[in-house]
């Protein structure tokens, strides 16, 4: 048992940070949210090639850093920290996740992609009456000589606009909520019959509406098993999940610093208000849900490797105290600022925008402690 | 960065399971059981066989009789004592006057008391609390004044946890009234059957004697008894209190109550099915678990961490915030999960009783300790005063 981090895990969140307290400042990160793309490509390119992170989670064949989950979490905190819309989570973290899964030939070519940022990869899985069940799917891919075609709608997919492929879960059989029939493809995002209505999202990012019209796609963009793809599926929403965990702990430390930080310069009745001790508990109590959130995902994270039960158990526990943390920090740092939280003005209210919806995202607090539930106190 | 026990870790836990199988007291497992209350040679005779083990004090540095443990090796001690029901071991001596002896005393104090305390030889009680003086502990007016080699103590102490077992006090006294309140302040250990030590007790909400008022009139202590510096005794105050409230994090202990919550919750019926299958209950049962899961991943954080060799700082105020509500949270479920059998009083079988306790045995200590441990956001210093803590010396506010 040893709860310290690597060398190399410390130079990862050193160099990140130090990148992204050159390049992300609050003004720059709004400047290109809101340009016409919503985004800087030059960010994503030196992540890549610059610092290599885009390679954090990938074994050192495929030109990786070597590392895991662990690594994920470094980042996603990092980015947590400036909330940084790079599209590490999909492309990265879930994609990067299932390819690492299946191995052969797929991981081969894909992931040296996605290390030198060429790929940019969005995580197609929602729909719009599926809510938090990712095997609820009305897309479905028909098999068509040796490959499928697509059809169906799909839900929020965040990144897509910027999107070089697509990770899509579509029915090849079953009826909408079966456990069998799943199936996960890895497609190119410009295939004819996609069509996409893209938008921006409330907490700075841009995400589609993306509905599949008899898309004609190859045999060989099936990841894993035919109509057995929920386990996988299952395994990369738990990686992600834990993954935004960490990044909830760098937005909400943020919001937490930031609340220390307005406390000790706005005046009243001739004080700071960081004086009154109404003011100093409620930021004791935000500390502590900041330092239980980062224990979480750590718990969460180091639980990935166990059997299913056991992974989606801690995954649950840690996912719902992070959501409700993520909810106390974000409304009392907002309440704390007073007037000036509710504007666009300053960072804290695109922090806590942000920290509500990383709430909902893969599960919010009641869905993961239902799931929990089902699986520790079933009887 | 694992979570994996080693070969020799896992070892370590079937010699520590075999261990307590074989050698905890059968007779002390039947009173647990029963819900009844544990006399002195009760907690102590638990704390000798261990002393003969030589595994009393983990915690303590090897020179002074710690068994040299990784942090690992303590994770799986709490672990399997708390599987096993152990009986707690009282904290006065080994979790709060033993560390400030072995760090400010001096070779003849740690020579005398530090054998005594592991074997059990002594039993301490903390002299901290006064009428007057609760969060505000610096604010306390026990005085001693020095007379030739001795000092004469007078004052009035309070909430003195088993005092009337005690064979040692450790005791804040005012040595000078002119400095500022924590300046004047010292660390004095007291042989609680000298002349003028009168102990009294205060009966609390589970019907337990458990803590008392303690009055010192005119107590003769050799200056030789004092810890640290004159006037300085602030100091070992502070680093108790800080060694204190990790302690009371009880992860252990906790876990263990969930698992029992649960056993009683699966045996409770709520119309034809078990109380456990009630939604709003099991809801309740899965947050503190989740809670718990946090506040545990929070102090193996800090236990094997990076600052893991720095000793408890101001960040074990969480976890004794977290860690007292948790066990509050637990006792409530426990009395909630028994229904009406939480109202009847059970006071201990008598000699040759042979009466039907009434209702399960589970039931019989849910309401005494759900009162009892009201304590634990009041003890330690208060959560509020945690809170502060946190405040001023993490937040720099």
């Amino acid at each position: 048992m040893d709860f310290t981090y690597t060398e190399t895990q410390d130079m990862i969140r050193d160099t990140l940070a130090r990148f992204l307290g050159d390049t992300y400042d609050f003004e720059t990160r709004q400047k290109f949210t809101s340009s016409d793309t919503g985004r800087d490509p030059a960010i994503w390119t030196a992540l890549a090639q610059e610092l290599g992170m885009l390679g954090a989670p990938f074994a050192e064949e495929h030109g990786g850093l070597g590392g895991g989950a662990l690594e994920n979490a470094i980042v996603m905190e990092e980015l947590g920290k400036v909330i940084g819309i790079e599209p590490y989570l999909p492309t990265v973290v879930i994609a990067g996740g299932a390819l690492k899964a299946v191995g052969g030939t797929q991981a081969d070519a894909m992931i040296p992609e996605i290390i030198a940022g060429n790929a940019i990869i969005g995580f197609a899985y929602a729909e719009p009456q599926g809510r938090y069940d990712l095997a609820n799917l009305r897309t479905t891919a028909k098999k068509d000589g040796a490959g499928y075609v697509l059809n169906g709608h799909k839900s929020v997919v965040y990144a897509a606009p910027w999107a070089t492929h697509l990770l899509v879960t579509a029915r090849t059989g079953g009826n909408p909520r079966d456990r069998d029939g799943v199936s996960l493809f890895l497609i190119d995002a410009n295939l004819p019959g996609i069509v996409r209505r893209d938008y921006p999202t409330v907490d700075g990012s841009r995400a589609s509406e993306i509905y599949f019209e008899n898309v004609a796609i190859p045999g060989d963009a099936l990841l894993g098993g035919e109509g057995t793809g929920l386990p996988l599926i299952e395994q990369i929403v738990d990686e992600a999940t834990v993954a935004v965990c960490a990044e909830a702990t760098g937005v909400m430390q943020k919001l937490h610093e930031g609340t220390l930080e307005y406390t000790q310069q706005r005046k009243q009745f001739g004080v700071p208000i960081a004086k009154f001790q109404v003011l100093q508990h409620r930021m004791v109590d935000m500390f502590m849900e900041v330092e239980q959130a980062r224990s979480m995902t750590i718990m969460g994270t180091l639980k990935l490797g166990l059997p299913a039960n056991e992974r989606m158990a801690a995954v649950s526990a840690a996912k719902a105290k992070v959501a409700r943390g993520a909810n106390f920090v974000g409304q009392n740092a907002i309440q704390t600022h007073g007037g000036i939280g509710i504007t666009q003005e300053l960072a804290i209210g695109h922090y806590f925008k942000r920290a509500t919806m990383i709430e909902g995202q893969f599960g919010s607090h009641d869905y993961h402690m239902d799931r929990y539930e089902r699986i520790t106190l079933n009887d | 960065m694992d979570m994996e026990f080693s070969p020799e870790d896992l070892a370590f836990q079937q010699e520590v399971r075999q261990f307590i199988a074989e050698n905890y007291p059968a007779d002390l497992r039947d009173k647990q059981d029963e819900g009844e209350e544990m006399s002195k040679e009760d907690f102590l005779s638990w704390h000798k066989i261990l002393y003969k083990k030589g595994w009393i004090a983990p915690a303590w540095p090897v020179e002074y009789g710690g068994t040299g443990w990784t942090p690992t090796q303590r994770f799986i001690w709490s672990e399997e004592t708390a599987r096993a029901d152990c009986i707690r071991l009282m904290p006065f001596g080994l979790a709060m006057v033993g560390p400030v002896i072995y760090t400010f005393g001096t070779p003849e104090q740690k020579a005398h008391f530090l054998p005594r305390i592991l074997s059990g030889e002594d039993w301490w009680c903390q002299g901290y609390s006064e009428p007057g003086s609760g969060s505000d502990l610096a604010s306390l007016r026990t005085t001693a004044v020095a007379d030739g080699d001795d000092y004469i103590v007078n004052g009035q102490k309070t909430w003195t946890t088993l005092a009337q077992h005690a064979d040692w006090g450790f005791f804040l006294v005012r040595t000078d009234k002119e400095a500022k309140q924590q300046e004047g302040i010292s660390f004095l250990l007291i042989d609680m059957k000298s002349p003028g030590i009168t102990v009294r007790p205060i009966i609390t909400l589970g019907g337990e004697h458990e803590v008392n008022e303690v009055w010192l009139e005119d107590v003769r202590v050799p200056q030789s008894q004092r810890v640290y510096e004159e006037n300085k005794g602030w100091t070992c105050a502070k680093f108790l209190l800080a060694h204190e409230r990790t302690g009371i994090a009880g992860v252990a202990a906790s876990k263990r109550g969930i698992e029992k919550v649960k056993a009683i919750a699966r045996t409770e019926l709520d119309g034809d099915k078990p109380l456990l299958a009630n939604a709003f209950f099991k809801r309740k049962v899965a947050e503190l678990e989740v809670d718990l899961a946090a506040l545990e991943f929070t102090e193996l954080r800090s236990l094997a961490g990076p600052n893991a060799n720095r000793g408890p700082g101001p960040e074990s105020s969480l976890l004794k915030i977290k860690g007292s509500e948790i066990q509050q949270r637990l006792t409530e479920l426990t009395l909630e999960a028994v229904g009406h059998y939480g109202a009847p009083y059970f006071r201990g079988f008598g000699e040759g009783d042979n009466e039907h306790p009434i209702g399960p045995d589970y039931a019989h200590r849910a309401a005494p300790t759900y009162f009892n441990m009201r304590k634990t956001t009041i003890y330690g210093g208060s959560n509020e005063i945690q809170r502060n803590i946190i405040a001023k010396m993490v937040l720099g506010l």
